[in-house]
């Protein structure tokens, strides 16, 4: 529990995923990884905690910590989930690694009766100065990767969210924009997020 | 009494249904049957520790350790069950009994009829993978255990583990099933229909009478395990093995020998089968498999799980095309649309069906991590 909760101090994005989650929910992590969120959530709210992951390491980890998480690519959907079978889906730094976001999203908001969605900024200031001056693809805190080796098949801004949402009939109730600190944590970013954070936490439902 | 001191090996045998009979799924009444077992680790004062280990269609009770030093190989989970190992000796009490109709101990057709004092033959009653399920339970009872920690099984040890959570939902905690399907498809029952004509039309078969005498269905028996072991088996793992090599010679000999390795790793596989199995077993356990689908009565796999009270972990291999990962996905789907607890993994794995009897690493580190939290 305490192992818990510090994880969860340190992490904006998550604090602000725990206090939208009410206790007792039924709650499905898509993209889980090794199931810290999904099992400090467990502990913390007492949910009804399940996952899915694409790498079998990590589904490994995840049943080391008594999570119910199955091997899954969410490139195929979601067929066997019924509409709003879930009071919450988390979908963490997922969306911009599907094939097919547009599709993964109405899914999402299809079978979960709230999403949390998280995803890079790639409006931020350094990306934007990397393109600009150097004219190279950015690499940051975010988004660390090179263009070759990236899981993150697509780039996208808090802007382009907005309009991907309005597009694709989901509606967003909360945004709240993140910028990762030296010391490992994060800052909740009030004026010009669309330059100044890094990634964002969405709350969305369908319309 | 037979020990291996490290994981403190007992076998013992067990008897019931002496006067009124087991009722059969299929209606019959059939008895005495004795079940030979056997046990690694120890039972604790509470009786919460144990774990059925359910064996597949070629398995017996002879799970892990070995009898004597001496011994050329260990049993069939010995990879997974000893001091430190996933199913950890030092922690729980394992049990694992040899199938109803099986021929390594427990009553089958190789067993002697108390009405006629020979061997049942053919006239054993035909038994389901949940008439193999309701024995264990007598056994599992006989030990005072009232709930099982655990019950784990590959391929027909996995569907007798998938039926004993439908059937003792209370009893059961948690199931891993490896490598398993909830309904034998079409084709799975296609080999093992070929298998049993191999038997039945190996003249020595005899209509399964044959115990004593100087011929017996050995031809028909190795071909259906040559048959058999291609099934457990892939193309790619066949390729690591064997390849295009010959077993004696630099070039082709153009005559009809047994000449590339694989042909002779089956012939021998087939052969030392006639040496521990038995013919008639075969066809009576190939066709419990065949008549598997749990859905059977339920309408759907969905509604077979309704019951179910029990922690899941399906496991399945990639290279599996005898039981392949979307009949384990199916399973997994139907428990989930049930809210059950239910942990899936597809494992890398070369070596087709068998894969879940060799050593890997993920798959004990997702067995040992599941057991300590359930």
């Amino acid at each position: 529990m305490k192992r818990a909760i510090e994880f969860l101090k340190k992490r904006k994005d998550l604090q602000s995923i725990l206090g939208f989650i009410t206790k007792n929910s039924k709650v499905l992590d898509i993209g889980c990884g090794d199931g810290k969120l999904l099992s400090s959530l467990k502990q913390a709210k007492d949910i009804e905690a399940y996952g899915l992951e694409i790498k079998e390491e990590s589904v490994a980890e995840c049943v080391s910590k008594g999570l119910s998480v199955i091997q899954y690519d969410l490139n195929k959907g979601l067929p066997e989930y019924a509409d709003n079978s879930f009071d919450f889906i988390i979908l963490s730094q997922t969306l911009q690694q599907v094939a097919r976001p547009d599709d993964a999203i109405k899914e999402v908001v299809r079978v979960g009766k709230k999403a949390i969605v998280s995803v890079p900024n790639f409006g931020f200031w350094k990306c934007r100065l990397n393109i600009f001056f150097k004219g190279r693809t950015p690499v940051t805190k975010a988004l660390p990767y090179k263009w070759y080796n990236t899981p993150n098949l697509r780039v996208l801004t808090i802007k382009d969210f907005y309009d991907f949402c309005e597009e694709s009939g989901v509606r967003v109730i909360k945004t709240m924009p993140l910028l990762s600190t030296k010391n490992g944590s994060e800052k909740v970013i009030k004026l010009f997020s669309n330059l100044r954070a890094d990634y964002c936490v969405f709350i969305v439902e369908s319309t | 009494m037979t020990s291996d001191s490290n994981i403190n090996l007992q076998q013992g045998t067990f008897t019931f249904a002496e006067s009124k009979g087991l009722v059969l799924q299929s209606g019959r009444q059939f008895g005495p049957v004795t079940v030979a077992y056997e046990t690694y680790g120890e039972l604790n004062k509470g009786k919460s520790n144990a774990i059925l280990l359910l064996h597949a269609l070629s398995g017996d009770a002879h799970a892990a350790g070995k009898y004597k030093d001496s011994d050329k190989k260990a049993g069939w989970w010995d990879l997974m069950v000893g001091p430190g190992k996933p199913f950890d000796t030092d922690k729980y009490f394992l049990i694992c009994s040899n199938v109803l109709g099986g021929c390594s101990g427990t009553t089958g057709p190789t067993s002697i009829s108390p009405d006629t004092n020979k061997p049942y033959a053919m006239s054993f009653p035909v038994i389901t993978i949940e008439d193999m399920v309701k024995v264990q339970y007598e056994l599992v009872k006989s030990f005072g255990i009232r709930t099982l920690h655990s019950i784990a099984g590959g391929s027909m040890g996995g569907m007798q583990a998938l039926k004993w959570a439908q059937l003792y939902p209370d009893v059961v905690r948690s199931v891993i099933a490896v490598a398993t399907t909830a309904r034998l498809s079409p084709q799975a029952i296609a080999f093992n229909e070929v298998g049993r004509q191999a038997i039945i039309s190996d003249k020595a078969w005899n209509k399964g009478d044959y115990y004593g005498n100087k011929e017996t269905p050995d031809k028909g028996l190795s071909i259906a395990r040559m048959l058999g072991h291609i099934t457990y088996l892939s193309e790619e793992g066949m390729s690591k093995k064997f390849g295009r090599q010959l077993q004696n010679a630099e070039e082709y000999q153009y005559e009809f020998l047994t000449e590339f390795q694989v042909e002779s790793y089956l012939h021998y596989q087939g052969q030392r089968f006639t040496e521990r199995f038995d013919a008639n077993s075969y066809i009576y356990l190939t066709k419990a498999i065949d008549y598997f689908n749990l859905a059977d009565g339920y309408g759907s796999l969905q509604e077979a799980f309704r019951i179910v009270n029990s922690k899941f972990l399906v496991l399945s291999y990639t290279s599996d095309w005898l039981f392949p990962t979307y009949q384990s996905e199916e399973i997994v789907n139907a428990l989930r649309k049930n809210n059950v607890n239910v942990s899936f993994c597809e494992i890398k794995a070369d070596y087709g069906h068998d894969s879940f009897l060799l050593q890997n690493d993920l798959h004990e580190k997702l067995v040992s991590g599941f057991l300590e939290n359930v």
